[in-house]
């Protein structure tokens, strides 16, 4: 299957954790080593090569942080 | 590489002034994406209520006005009599829509007036401090029913949808809950229906859209999603309560 790319507005992220609660592969994490500007730690994926691309965590994420693309 | 989700060209750049978790920035944006979808945004005019979403015009890449707490379906008339060939949309909270604008929201039902009412129904005032709305679950806790809400005190909560479905100018009414991506996704389909009946001319259209309050219920965004489903939900009965479309 082809390589999905992550994209990750990391500075609107709110840190609210609905687009992990909805990964059905369980692989979106808040990234606990870092604060960005709004003063949340912001969401990361923990293994890219995992991801099925399809696009649950984008759909929910209210603050459109999450973009995805298909190399 | 072909994008497989990328965010709405229906929305600006302005960050969201949303809490973390909250539904109103999810309902925006299935919003966008249907006045993309269909080609209305150069001609599209939302009307912003009083409540958190006091800002949704910024947000909205089309034009917008903000209207006095609850007469946002009163403004809609205005502006969509004098500019008929724009589509025009409400954005409502329940504070807003079932409280202080019941009568603006029933007159423009009876009219059947040609515009599309999204109705965001967290069934608590979110923006003054979450508050006891007329949607505000029996037993539900806010801060002016600290022991839950009290029948005999407060009467029962307000459904919006089945209280609409009694006028016969209410051309398209449906409740839907954005507590998950299925019913995300099938929210979004609503909300296209709803706009495509304001392009054919139909009459009055409203979504009511189950959301989530996560700092005004006090609780996580992910337990908000929850309590929209568990408690929510029993109450408010999703569904289509009127479709002129699908009676013929
Ligand atoms: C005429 C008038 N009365 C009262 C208020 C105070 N007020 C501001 S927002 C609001 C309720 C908002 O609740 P809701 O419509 O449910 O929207 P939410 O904030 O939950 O999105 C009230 C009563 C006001 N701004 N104007
Ligand atoms: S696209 Fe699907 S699998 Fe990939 S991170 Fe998002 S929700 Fe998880
Ligand atoms: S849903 Fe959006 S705002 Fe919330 S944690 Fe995920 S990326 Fe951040
Ligand atoms: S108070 Fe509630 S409705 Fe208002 S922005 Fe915060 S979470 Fe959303």
């Amino acid at each position: 299957m082809a390589k999905v790319k992550l994209n990750f507005a990391e500075a609107l992220c709110k840190g609210c954790f609905l687009c992990a609660d909805a990964c059905p592969k369980k692989i979106l994490e808040l990234n606990e080593d870092k604060v960005n500007q709004k003063g949340y730690n912001p969401i990361h994926c923990t293994d890219e090569g995992a991801c099925i691309g399809c696009a649950m965590c984008a759909v929910i994420c209210p603050d459109s942080v999450i973009g995805l693309e298909r190399e | 590489m072909a994008i497989i989700y990328e965010k709405s060209k229906g929305l600006t750049e302005r960050p969201l002034t949303y809490c973390p978790g909250c539904s109103h920035g999810i309902v925006h944006k299935l919003i966008a994406e249907t006045l993309v979808e269909l080609n209305l945004l150069d001609h599209t005019v939302a009307i912003a209520p009083v409540g958190c979403s006091v800002f949704a015009y910024d947000f909205f890449n089309c034009d917008g006005v903000q209207a006095a707490h609850g007469r946002a379906p009163a403004v809609a008339t205005g502006i969509k009599r004098v500019a008929p060939e724009s589509i025009v949309f409400t954005y409502q909270g329940d504070g807003d829509l079932a409280a202080i604008g019941t009568a603006e929201t029933i007159h423009a039902a009876h009219r059947g007036e040609n515009i599309t009412v999204i109705f965001i129904n967290n069934a608590i005032y979110g923006m003054t401090g979450g508050q006891l709305a007329p949607t505000t679950l029996v037993g539900q806790k806010t801060s002016t029913s600290p022991f839950g809400r009290n029948v005999a005190h407060q009467g029962l909560p307000i459904k919006v949808c089945e209280m609409l479905a009694a006028i016969p100018s209410s051309y398209y009414l449906e409740r839907t809950s954005v507590h998950d991506v299925p019913h995300i996704r099938k929210t979004k389909a609503a909300i296209k229906k709803a706009f495509q009946y304001q392009v054919d001319g139909k009459g009055f259209s409203m979504v009511e859209i189950l959301s989530g309050c996560p700092v005004g219920w006090n609780v996580s965004p992910v337990e908000s999603m929850k309590f929209i489903k568990e408690q929510m939900m029993p109450y408010y009965p999703l569904g289509v309560y009127r479709d002129g479309g699908a009676e013929i």
